[in-house]
């Protein structure tokens, strides 16, 4: 009975959230364009299709993963599990302050496996790599740019991890970061500069956010001298920085292979 | 009949593909670091159950309603020739999805607590309030402009990158002289404006606009609005943060 009136919460919360959309579209296919849409019904089933199946997701994130990530997030982040009972290390950590960064390894192990695993079920990442792949005829499968996109979002989110854990200062990192990317695109193939700037954007949502804040939240709260509302930040910009350059990377490596194997053909 | 099924049964697969890397390692860390056993086990099951069906629903809606509205939209815009229509439309999808996207109202509070925390504000309901409504306000503004912008910028046919190094270079600048508060909020908001619904429609629409314009590809110059969509919150929270300080 909880789960219906849950579900039926979610699905309403997911309408309010299409209806800015139905509004604009509708304003400007009366008003501006003033055409009769083809297959209206057909588009409309599509609509309910979507709204449907992103609330039942939603619930399904709500009910099952969310609760259980952030327990894990939680334990994996505390230094009393991770240092195992060691009395004289967690006295060291309580009393003088001593941050140990190689004592958080399984923190950047979880981080990086459930930066890939909930970049693979990301739906805006799977509706962009299916444009993708549409678009390109092919040339760029949908499940190589996933599990590229996916790579980056895990190093993003574990380097996120390992800079909340020493303190350091986010924006050397970030602009670090940029300077790396600009000069990626001078080298990769024009054909995947926009889309691999895009990957940025689309990977952090549904899935990713919820369950990264909560790994930011059970960092910065862990750790002596960290403010949870300051230092909790960021791993976010990580998660939509780092795909960029996975995704350059291997456009680049993709394109120089392929050269490479022409060359050989040709000789 | 069989074959129905059949279908069914391949496609309700691959959409199972899409979940079990999460189930992998939640179970992995579950049972062999952490070493107990699920807090939940009932509750993780038919949570699972949920994801699977939502999103095998999702990809078929995709594919029936939101990429083909989309695409009859950027090809009725491009045929009509009217630049102004599809730049304000640009302007109003960015805008009006961005200012109900519960995310961004989430990291708005948050926002709102630090810069009262921080006494830059005075510690007041109200004061807080108008705070956060003032930066939902400005990430959506800012998408908006954006996304007009791409638009533009796919019709004109110029490269993306100058946009993202000039952006870029706006950013690192400005870095410099936010408060410090207030740069892991711009950064991060930058990321999550962009909502499950509007990334189909907005990409679809950027691509089928360079389909239907001679001499523009769809994949070098139909991608890239979303890009610009997660730039431009980065820069103006941070110009938010200066002035409100």
């Amino acid at each position: 009975m909880d789960l219906i009136y849950h579900s039926s919460n979610v699905v309403l919360s997911t309408i309010k959230d299409i209806l800015p959309i139905f509004g604009v579209v509708i304003f400007f296919q009366l008003l501006v364009i003033k055409k009769k849409i083809e297959n209206l019904g057909r588009l409309i089933y599509g609509f309910v299709l979507v709204i449907i199946g992103l609330a039942v997701f939603l619930v399904g994130l709500e009910e099952g993963l969310f609760p259980l990530g952030e327990s894990m997030s939680k334990q994996l982040t505390n230094f009393h599990f991770l240092a195992k009972g060691n009395a004289l290390l967690i006295e060291h950590i309580e009393k003088k302050g001593i941050i140990y960064p190689s004592l958080y390894y399984w923190t950047y192990i979880f981080a990086f496996f459930i930066g890939f695993s909930t970049t693979i079920a990301e739906p805006a990442l799977i509706a962009v790599a299916l444009k993708a792949k549409e678009v390109s005829t092919g040339a760029i499968s949908s499940w190589g740019l996933r599990i590229t996109v996916a790579f980056g979002v895990a190093i993003g989110i574990s380097l996120g991890c390992y800079r909340i854990i020493i303190g350091a200062p986010l924006h050397w990192y970030i602009v670090f970061g940029y300077i790396l990317v600009i000069c990626q695109t001078f080298y990769a193939p024009k054909m995947i500069i926009p889309l691999a700037y895009d990957s940025g954007g689309v990977t952090t949502s549904t899935v990713t956010v919820p369950l990264v804040t909560a790994l930011g939240i059970g960092l910065a709260s862990n750790i002596p001298g960290r403010s949870v509302l300051i230092d909790a930040f960021g791993l976010i910009a990580f998660a939509s920085l780092f795909p960029i350059i996975t995704v350059l990377f291997f456009g680049t490596v993709a394109e120089w292979l392929a050269k490479r194997r022409k060359r050989e053909k040709a000789l | 009949m069989v074959s129905f099924f059949w279908n069914l049964t391949k496609s309700l697969f691959s959409v199972f593909l899409n979940v079990l890397p999460i189930l992998i390692v939640v179970t992995f860390f579950q049972l062999f670091v952490i070493k107990q056993p699920f807090p939940n086990l009932t509750a993780t099951i038919s949570g699972l159950f949920f994801l699977l069906a939502g999103l095998f629903l999702f990809i078929q809606g995709l594919e029936i309603g939101l990429f083909p509205l989309g695409e009859k939209m950027a090809f009725q815009f491009s045929a009509k020739g009217n630049l102004w229509g599809i730049l304000i439309f640009g302007f109003a999808i960015g805008f009006s999805t961005t200012i109900a996207e519960p995310a961004l109202i989430a990291i708005a509070a948050k926002a709102g607590e630090i810069a009262a925390h921080g006494s830059a504000i005075p510690n007041s309901k109200e004061s807080i309030e108008s705070f956060t409504f003032g930066l939902r306000i400005t990430v959506a503004l800012s998408v908006g402009i954006a996304i007009s912008v791409g638009v533009l910028r796919i019709i004109k046919g110029w490269p993306i990158h100058w946009f993202i190094i000039i952006g870029y270079f706006f950013i690192t600048v400005i870095t410099a002289y936010a408060p410090k508060e207030i740069i892991g909020i711009a950064y991060d908001s930058g990321g999550i404006t962009t909502s499950t619904i509007t990334v189909p429609l907005v990409a679809t629409l950027g691509v089928g606009l360079a389909a239907s314009i001679r001499g523009r590809s769809p994949i070098a110059d139909g991608f890239g609005l979303i890009a610009l969509a997660s730039l431009t919150p980065i820069l103006f929270v941070m110009v938010y943060g200066m002035i409100i300080y």
